[in-house]
């Protein structure tokens, strides 16, 4: 059927997790020497694929087969050794050391023990040519802009031979000059017979560069296609499927109110195009886009955490400041993190502790903690919350990942404050926390609150929110009220910002 | 308070306990004379300093950090309050009470100065400290021009060899200040931060929290400890010398470790400290009385050192699975 033999074979691969499945019988071919591009919305399994591939994960079910014969790698080293490399994207760079040694760490040219430099910065200068970086090979790593490391990295692939090379969205950071140099490289080490795995956001890419497509989605394979073959609204087709099997059934009941905060002119940087927006009470207002696209990094400067070169606040119609998250919480604002455990929680310490944190004021006497008080609260929010756990005195760290979701959103709710950001509030939670957290968020509404929501789970912010706003590429590319809620405009809106203007290839645009 | 909760207790503190307790006993059983109330006085006092500069050490190490000077600190405010109390000018009960205040608020400022560059700039305690440990050497041979100060009032002397219902008064400060330490960090607000920053900062900080004013505070502590430990110190000696206090920081880090206390931050508390400081003190006196030289009861020390933090991981396993259950 295939004109090459197939290199890897994954056949009904799963990777499981307590409460979540990452890979759902997985079945896969990568053809020698071919360009496979892997696509999928986040937390599809495209990082989870990889991660079984190069010996981080080993799947529950399944079996890979490499060059024909079973391929189960125990760790990282075993993947390299067969022949397979990851360019991640997130560096795996020595900043203090200089670009020579970081491509050749793994072995450094030596002579009579001691290190062989000129021999090493030779070696690391073909290299750089190669991939087009224009710097010296004895820089430090870190005076390296974003887009250079990645193509350090990139140089570093090359620099052992290896026959499978899997690359994890090279060309975020990339130019289009640097993307044709990348492209032109992955073409020469086709011809050497190189099988190269490449994972993208930006889809017209695929037809520059790749030969066949797979579309990961909910952790299952839902297609594969000779590039050819298909455009790009049937690629977005297939990455979204039908629409969710589950309800979310919205409450009519809850009606949105005022203006309680505008957010104009918020800028990371001097060159960001500027975000505004407003936020509302009584309204469930969702943030939709893709990884990296700025949404996270918009929350966290509102809230204070980080410092934007901007931002303008006016909060119930006046102009208020907000350097630290302890501005943003005496102002009423609060921010369910990310990360909820490094960020949300303290794990090694109790259930009640966590919760009060918020507001020990609200629990001590002259400097005192009331400790009865304090169990009392905790014992409340607990019950409320539906938090399962032996006592409050448990330590977070072992309660399982919806519990601890729901005692992070307990502190909050002990703070009581009137805006309440939600970052990724149900990523990682089983279905039935899930609704339970969807019912808190509405009851919250309808008190009056204002609750702004970020989340790659497009299925339940569509079902849950009043309004819907879409970053892409660091700036809002779209506002939806809820009536035009459509999962396709909004996916093709998340990507609108990556889309480049480039007029070659067999692009063709989606309907926006 | 469950069993559960006493028994977690128990083990957090009871492992360096009962190892005193064993201590001693092998002690009295090898020589007597440890046991006498002369040498067991002796001991008490030798603690109390080392416990009470530990004291502030704790709060500067349960927030990850560390504090080096306190040793050249410790002579900076001897010389500071040596030279208010022999002051002529100053009637003898104003001069004690200055020379207490002053050792005090030198002592704190010190720590100012540690807590807020090292947290202001964010360098590591480690190397603030250690500029400090210089610079506080150097001010105090330069006050002092480089001299002991003696001549204290006889009151001064009289009060060193105090003691309240047989206990020496300086064991009994350093006693004092464990106990109001432990409710501090037990009871209050501010050892709830303590604990929690130690713990997880970046959380703390995100609950809407100023995390830096708690963690200068500690150096602060830290700092007022030193400036106590010095005034009991001149007690003791009934001196003042500006090259008191060398190698201090050493026995006060030990204390704190050999506590139970993580270098990490976050566990810790100063009931261990003071049972750390009194493994150390015991040790020291009873090998001494054993006839062991110097330099063996240094190596000696260090090995306990470290028996005791590898120890402390297996107990920390326990108390993790106590916790699970």
């Amino acid at each position: 059927m295939h004109s090459k033999p197939a290199i890897l074979e994954l056949k009904d691969v799963s990777k499981m997790f307590p409460g979540v499945v990452a890979l759902n019988q997985i079945n896969l071919e990568i053809l020698q020497g071919e360009v496979h591009v892997l696509v999928g919305e986040n937390g599809a399994g495209k990082s989870s694929l990889i991660k079984v591939l190069c010996g981080i994960y080993t799947p529950e079910e399944g079996q890979v087969k490499y060059h024909g014969e079973v391929y189960s790698p125990q760790s990282p080293f075993d993947a390299i050794e067969a022949g397979i490399r990851v360019v991640y994207q997130e560096f795996n760079l020595l900043p203090f050391l200089s670009i020579a040694e970081n491509i050749f760490f793994e072995n450094i040219p030596r002579k009579r023990g001691f290190v062989d430099f000129k021999t090493l910065y030779r070696k690391t200068q073909k290299l750089l040519d190669a991939v087009g970086l224009g710097v010296s090979p004895q820089t430090p790593v870190e005076l390296l802009g974003v887009a250079q490391m990645q193509l350090v990295e990139i140089a570093k692939a090359l620099s052992s031979k290896s026959k499978v090379l899997i690359l994890d969205e090279p060309t975020a950071t990339l130019t289009s000059r640097e993307i044709d140099t990348l492209f032109d490289i992955i073409r020469k080490l086709k011809t050497e017979g190189v099988t190269i795995i490449f994972i993208s956001h930006h889809l017209e890419e695929v037809f520059l560069i790749g030969d066949r497509i797979s579309v990961l989605r909910n952790g299952e394979m839902a297609g594969t296609h000779v590039t050819n073959s298909i455009t790009i609204p049937e690629i977005v087709k297939l990455m979204v499927g039908r629409t969710m099997d589950e309800e979310y059934p919205f409450q009519e009941d809850v009606h949105t109110g005022q203006t309680i905060l505008e957010v104009n002119d918020l800028r990371h940087t001097v060159n960001s195009e500027p975000i505004s927006f407003n936020v509302r009470k009584g309204e469930l207002l969702g943030i939709a886009g893709l990884v990296g696209s700025g949404r996270t990094e918009a929350v966290r400067a509102i809230f204070g955490a980080d410092t934007p070169h901007s931002c303008d606040l006016i909060l119930n119609g006046q102009a208020i400041t907000i350097r630290t998250p302890k501005d943003a919480v005496r102002n009423g604002i609060s921010l369910l993190t990310e990360d909820r455990k490094s960020q949300g929680l303290i794990l090694d310490m109790p259930c009640d502790v966590n919760i009060t944190i918020t507001n020990l004021e609200a629990v001590s006497k002259h400097g005192f903690i009331q400790f009865k008080k304090e169990q009392a609260i905790a014992r409340k929010h607990v019950d409320e919350l539906n938090i399962k756990t032996p006592n409050i005195d448990q330590w977070t760290r072992y309660l399982s990942g919806g519990n601890q979701q729901k005692l992070v959103m307990a502190k909050w709710l002990f703070r009581n404050t009137d805006i309440l950001f939600f970052d990724e509030p149900t990523r990682g939670i089983d279905v039935g926390a899930k609704y339970e957290i969807y019912l808190l968020l509405w009851e919250l509404a309808r008190q009056g609150k204002a609750i702004v929501i970020v989340s790659s789970d497009l299925p339940e912010m569509m079902g849950i929110c009043h309004r819907m706003l879409v970053f892409s590429n660091n700036r809002i590319a779209g506002e939806l009220p809820r009536e035009k809620f459509n999962q396709e405009t909004i996916l093709s809106m998340a990507y609108s910002g990556y889309l480049h203007d480039s007029s070659n290839g067999a692009m063709q645009t989606g309907t926006a | 308070m469950n069993a559960k909760k006493i028994s977690y207790l128990l083990l957090r503190e009871a492992g360096i306990g009962v190892a005193l307790i064993l201590i001693c006993i092998f002690f009295t059983i090898a020589e007597p004379k440890f046991a006498s109330y002369g040498n067991l006085m002796n001991i008490f006092t030798q603690i109390s300093i080392n416990t009470v500069i530990a004291v502030g050490m704790t709060f500067v190490i349960l927030l990850g950090g560390i504090d080096l000077s306190v040793g050249s600190v410790l002579a900076l405010c001897s010389v500071v309050a040596g030279m208010t109390i022999t002051h002529e000018a100053l009637p003898v009960g104003v001069a004690i009470g200055l020379a207490v205040l002053f050792s005090i608020i030198v002592g704190s400022a010190c720590g100012l100065f540690n807590g807020f560059v090292s947290n202001r700039w964010r360098i590591h305690s480690f190397v603030i400290t250690l500029g400090m440990l210089n610079i506080a050497r150097g001010a105090a041979l330069q006050i002092s021009d480089s001299r002991t100060i003696f001549g204290f009032p006889e009151a001064f002397s009289k009060l060193g060899a105090q003691t309240v219902l047989g206990i020496p008064i300086i064991f009994g400060m350093a006693v004092i200040l464990v106990i109001i330490g432990t409710i501090v960090l037990n009871k209050t607000v501010f050892g709830r931060m303590i604990y929690a920053i130690g713990n997880n900062e970046e959380s703390v900080r995100l609950s809407g929290h100023n995390t830096m004013i708690y963690k200068v505070a500690a150096f602060v502590i830290c700092g007022a400890c030193v400036g106590v430990a010095s005034i009991l110190y001149m007690l003791r000696l009934n001196i003042s010398s500006p090259i008191l206090g060398v190698g201090f920081e050493l026995n006060a880090i030990a204390a704190v470790v050999i506590g139970g206390t993580s270098m990490m931050g976050g566990k810790g508390s100063l009931v261990g400290t003071f049972l750390g400081a009194s493994i150390i003190g015991v040790l020291n006196n009873g090998l001494l009385l054993l006839g062991m030289g110097d330099f063996a009861r240094q190596i000696v020390t260090g090995l306990i050192i470290v028996l005791a933090v590898v120890i402390d991981t297996y107990r920390n396993r326990i108390l993790n699975q106590l916790q699970q259950t």
